[in-house]
Formats: structure tokens, sequence, C-alpha cells
């Protein structure tokens, strides 16, 4: 056999990064104080409003409560649901499209671009008129129709989050070499594009969850009661449950991004070996 | 390790050549909008044979390499392997093992991974491909690298585990497109030693596509030169630099000089002088021709009259290029041993001539 000793050439070391100028530093810190505040006044704001007693006390148990509350679990179940249903929806069809447009159509990607945003301009019962239009009878009687619903109003949002990671490939060849290698169409989707775009993929279904367990309008059109549905109508009964629910859904939403983000962060750092 | 050490290690291994697949191109077109990127191309490729395409951009060299690599559609034209059509066959079938001239090695897979990929496609079972992928890697110098991912990797060891995961699946042609462009001229001398080295061990059918002559004379048994969707000459790298086809080819691969001549009795009158025997192919007295003329079939002499100027001088080692300007604006290079060099500044004045009989003559507005 040939035997060939080492040749590579190392990649020269990176030079010693400078310290940041202190005006720089200072700038950053103003900037971040101000952000921090913008987002944390209002949730202190909320926090203090739904632990208030009323005797002018504090008390956190209105938290502890809230799972015992009237139509929360149902509601928040389906909430959770629609946003399984909906990521498989969103990524079944957006993932191979985005695929397919940066490959093969890459003349028509601005075009796609402008198609993708239409959800967002487009009222929410035009939406729902259409997707009633061409929605299986089967599903015309069940909450799960609001997940196709979704799919159109996430499909800008996953699209760029898509977009972004199919451009930091080198698609074109990547697809080339696997074909060459004899993988065909699903052997390159699943073991070599997919496994590369997951951070777009992730950032899609973050994004999608959110949208979900944020969105009411349709929601309440459609007269489902959703999370968010639950929650308008809860507020009209007791006002600090409501926006300690509120607080809680913010969170749970946070927690939930924030574990998928840490066991992504984990797999990058242990892929397994596939040989 | 120096070009010495690789041709020892060669030397002292002995792997069998597993034998390539005969590969031949039969009047391909394409055509891309009004461009014609393959205009009748015709090659036949030798079973185990190095063939370099060389031409400028634009040329189709690597339009061909595509199509046989199956990721081109032709128009029309036929492409067998070993007598078979497969011009309808999917890339995926050809069996062809293809480096790419950007780095394409998967990035979510270590280079052990990289190498293996193509026998887990092909369902060999995880200890086949662990053996072969280390066996691959070793091969190309990179037996305790496996572990690494693309991005831990220089671009050479990329290029090379590229390469072995080219010649893991056993491939009947290995296509290897610009591999080595995006390298550091360093790191490209080595590689592709190395890739010479391997494909001749293996004994695979190889077509190489490079804009790089040095590439091509030093890697290939055969040149092709491509210009305009065709293929000008083919021939051995000796053959292609001394007796150039065409004027194309000729200006195209090394340097050549270019001087205005008119025919004489058996031989041309150039610089002033009679050169014979020259093959004037036909052409009647006094016919108004070109003369191109390699630099070291320029001779350069101190003369106080004589008809040209120094204007520059680039040591090559052994010999020394002299550029000299002569009366009528025209510059010529001259190859001159490096002692005999010496003796010329810059800004003396000095007689040229053509040494050399092995002449091409080509007309006068001829590209």
């Amino acid at each position: 056999m040939v035997a060939v000793v080492d040749t590579g050439i190392a990649a020269p070391p990176a030079a010693r990064p400078r310290s940041a100028p202190r005006t720089g530093s200072l700038t950053r810190w103003i900037v971040l104080l101000l952000v921090g505040a913008y987002f944390l006044i209002p949730l202190y704001a909320a926090t203090a409003f739904a632990v208030e007693t009323p005797g002018g006390g504090v008390s956190a148990g209105v938290f502890a409560g809230i799972p015992s509350q009237q139509g929360f679990a149902d509601a928040f179940g389906l909430s959770l649901n629609l946003a399984v249903v909906t990521i498989v929806i969103t990524l079944a069809l957006m993932v191979p499209t985005a695929i397919y447009v940066h490959l093969r159509l890459p003349r028509v990607q601005r075009l796609f671009e402008g198609i993708t945003l239409l959800p967002i301009v487009i009222p929410p019962v035009v939406l729902i008129v259409g997707v009633l239009q061409v929605a299986p009878g089967s599903l015309k009687g069940t909450p799960y129709l609001l997940a196709f619903e979704y799919a159109v109003l996430a499909m800008p949002f996953a699209y760029r989050s898509l977009d972004s990671g199919l451009r930091a490939l080198s698609l074109k060849t990547l697809v080339e070499a696997s074909t060459s290698l004899g993988g065909g169409w699903f052997t390159t989707l699943f073991r070599v594009l997919l496994p590369n775009l997951r951070s777009a993929v992730l950032s899609a279904t973050i994004l999608t969850i959110a949208l979900v367990l944020g969105e009411y309008t349709m929601a309440s059109l459609d007269q489902y009661e959703t999370f968010p549905v639950w929650m308008v109508v809860f507020s009209q009964d007791d006002a600090h449950v409501s926006v300690a629910v509120s607080l809680l859904s913010l969170v749970v939403v946070w927690l939930l991004l924030l574990g998928i983000s840490l066991i992504d962060r984990r797999r990058g750092r242990t892929t397994p070996g596939e040989s | 390790m120096t070009s010495t050490d690789v041709r020892a290690t060669a030397a002292a291994t002995s792997t069998p050549a597993t034998g390539g697949a005969a590969v031949e191109l039969r009047d391909l077109r394409r055509t891309f909008g009004t461009t014609r990127a393959l205009d009748g191309l015709s090659l036949s490729l030798a079973p185990g044979e190095l063939v370099a395409l060389l031409g400028p951009s634009g040329c189709g060299k690597t339009t061909a390499l595509r199509a046989l690599a199956g990721m081109e559609t032709v128009d029309s034209g036929e492409i067998l392997v070993d007598g078979r059509d497969i011009s309808r066959v999917p890339t995926r079938q050809r069996d062809m093992g293809m480096v790419f001239q950007s780095y394409s090695l998967f990035p979510n897979l270590s280079a052990r991974d990289n190498v293996a990929f193509g026998l887990r496609v092909r369902g060999r079972s995880g200890a086949e491909r662990t053996a072969r992928a280390g066996e691959l890697l070793d091969m190309v110098g990179l037996a305790d690298q496996g572990a690494k991912y693309p991005h831990q990797m220089s671009g050479g060891q990329q290029q090379r585990v590229a390469l072995a995961r080219a010649l893991a699946i056993e491939p009947r042609v290995l296509l290897l497109d610009e591999p080595l462009s995006a390298l550091d001229a360093k790191v490209r001398l080595q590689l592709r030693e190395q890739i010479r080295l391997l494909q001749t061990q293996l004994g695979t059918t190889t077509l190489f596509v490079t804009h790089d002559q040095e590439e091509a004379l030093s890697m290939a048994d055969r040149v092709g030169v491509m210009r305009g969707g065709q293929l000008e000459q083919i021939a051995t790298p000796d053959e292609l630099y001394d007796r150039p086809a065409t004027a194309f080819v000729a200006e195209f691969v090394g340097t050549m000089n270019r001087l205005p001549a008119h025919v004489v009795n058996g031989g041309v009158r150039v610089l002033g002088r009679d050169v014979t025997p020259v093959d004037v192919g036909g052409r009647g007295v006094d016919a108004r021709v070109d003369v191109l003329a390699r630099p070291e079939s320029i001779g350069v002499s101190a003369a106080e009259h004589g008809a040209g100027i120094v204007t520059g001088k680039t040591f090559l080692g052994g010999t020394t290029r002299i550029a000299v300007l002569l009366d009528d604006d025209l510059a010529v290079l001259a190859d001159r041993p490096s002692g005999e060099a010496a003796q010329l500044g810059v800004g003396a004045a000095v007689d040229v001539v053509v040494t050399g009989t092995n002449l091409l003559l080509v007309d006068p507005t001829a590209g």
C-alpha cells in the first residue's frame, strides 16, 4: 500500500486579539443596560402586579395555583400539540422547498422570498378562508386545522432561518459530492444537508414554537381555546392570575428554547462517529 | 517530505494497480444560451491513464469533466466507459470518484467518516468501512487525523481527505476538478506529487481539469488543450511543448516568442538572418509569416551596435531569462545559461538570433 507522510501545513497561529478601548467597552455596557431595562422593567412591573395581595402584601401563591386553574391544562396542552404539529408541517414543507430553490432555481430566490412574506401582509381572516378552501374535510372540525394556518404564518420566519443556513453552506458542492459517492436524495438530505442545517432548523423550530404559543387572532376566530385565548378569557375573571400566567408562559417558553439550544450545543460537541 | 522521499516511499510499496476503465467521449455538444461550452469534443482515455484538460476560463474543460461525472447533461454525443454508453446513467450510479475545486468535505463528519461515506452508502459493514477508511487515510498521510473535523484541518489536508474519500469507493474513473487551485504554492506542489503517485499505484483512469499548465505538464500522461469547446491538441507533455499543433497551443503552453519573418529557400529569414532547414508548410518564397520560437531557441550576445537592448533579467537557477527590446519595439525573451547571462547587464546593447530550427510557422494574423 502506498504511504505518504503528512505534509499538511498547519494554519498560522491567530493573532492575539487586542484589548478593546475603554470607551468601546463603556458604550457596550450602556447599550446593554438600556436594552436590559427596556425588557426587564415591564417584566418587573408585571411580576409586582401578579404577586401583590389585596392587603398590600406580597405572595407567590398565585403562581402555585396556576396549574389548577380551570381550563389551563387543556389550553396549554392544545397549544403544545399544535406547536409540534405545526413544526412538523412547516419543516416538511419548507426544508425541501428551500433546498430545491437554492439548488435548482437560484434565479427565483428573490421571488420566493417575496412569496414567503405574504402571510405577514395578508389579514388572518383571509388566510383562514384560504386554508379552509384547501384543508381536507376530516380536519375542518378539529383544532388541528389551526396547525395548517400556523404553518402559513410561520413561513416567513422559517424560510428566513433556513435561507441563512443554506447560504452558509456550499450546497451545490456538498450535494454533488454526496451524489458522486453514490448518495441518493434521501441520503444526501438526511446524512449531509440536515446535520449541517441543524442550527437553521432549530432556529425555525424555536420561532415556530414562539409563534404558536403566542398566536391569538386565528385561534380566537376559529373559536378554539388555545393558551393565548384562555389567557385573554381568564384575565376577565382574575387579572392577577392572568398576568401570572403570562409571566409563567414566558418563562416556560424561554426554558423550552434554552433546553433546545443546550441540546443542540451538546450534540454539536459530541457528534457521534458514523463510519 | 521531499519529492524524493515520496518517490522512495512509492518504490518501497507494492500496492497492485487495480486497473482503470477505458473512457471515451464522442462528439459531445453542450450549449448554454448562445455559448457553446462543448462543440463536438471527442476524447479517449486509456485504462490507468491520467489525462489533463488544460485551457483558459470558459474553454469547456470543466463542462467536459462534469458531463463525464453526470453532473451536466449534454445536448448530443456519447460517453462510453469500457464500451458502455453511460450518457443516461445518473451520477450516483456512475462509480466515479471526484475531488472538487472548493472544499467539499461534509462539515458534520470527521475525516474518517467522510472517507467512509461512499462505503456506507454502498451498505458495507462498519468494520469494513473503518478498516478501509483507515487504509485510505494512511495512503494520503493522514492516518492520525481521522477523528478531526474538516474545520480543524488545513486546506491541503482537506483536499487529501477528499482524495481519499474519492478513492475509497474504488472508482472506475477519478475526476479531479482543479483540486489544487485553492491551495498555496508549497502545498500544491506536494499534493500534486501525491496525487500522481497514488494514481500511478492504483492505476485509476483519471481526468484532471486545470488551468495551470505547470500542473498539467508535470502530472499528466497526456495533456489536452481546449479552446472554444473543442480539443485543440492532445499529446504527451513534451510533444505538446516541442511540437505544438497550433499557434494557440504554442502560445498557451509555456512561453513563446512571436517574431515576424518571411520564407526563403528551405527556411525563413527572421531577425535579419536565414534559419534553415525549417518546414515552411508549402508556403512560397517571400511569404510573410510569424515564427513561434521558445525562449531557449533565442541566442543573445553583446554587440556594441546590436539591434536590441536588455531591459530585464530574471534568474531561474541554471538559466536566466533575458528580456530584450528590439529596434522595432519587438519584445523578445531568451533563456540563456546563467553564467552567460551574467555577462549582459540591463541596458546593454545586444544582438538577438534564432538558434533552433524547431520552429512553428503561422500566418501573421493567426490567433
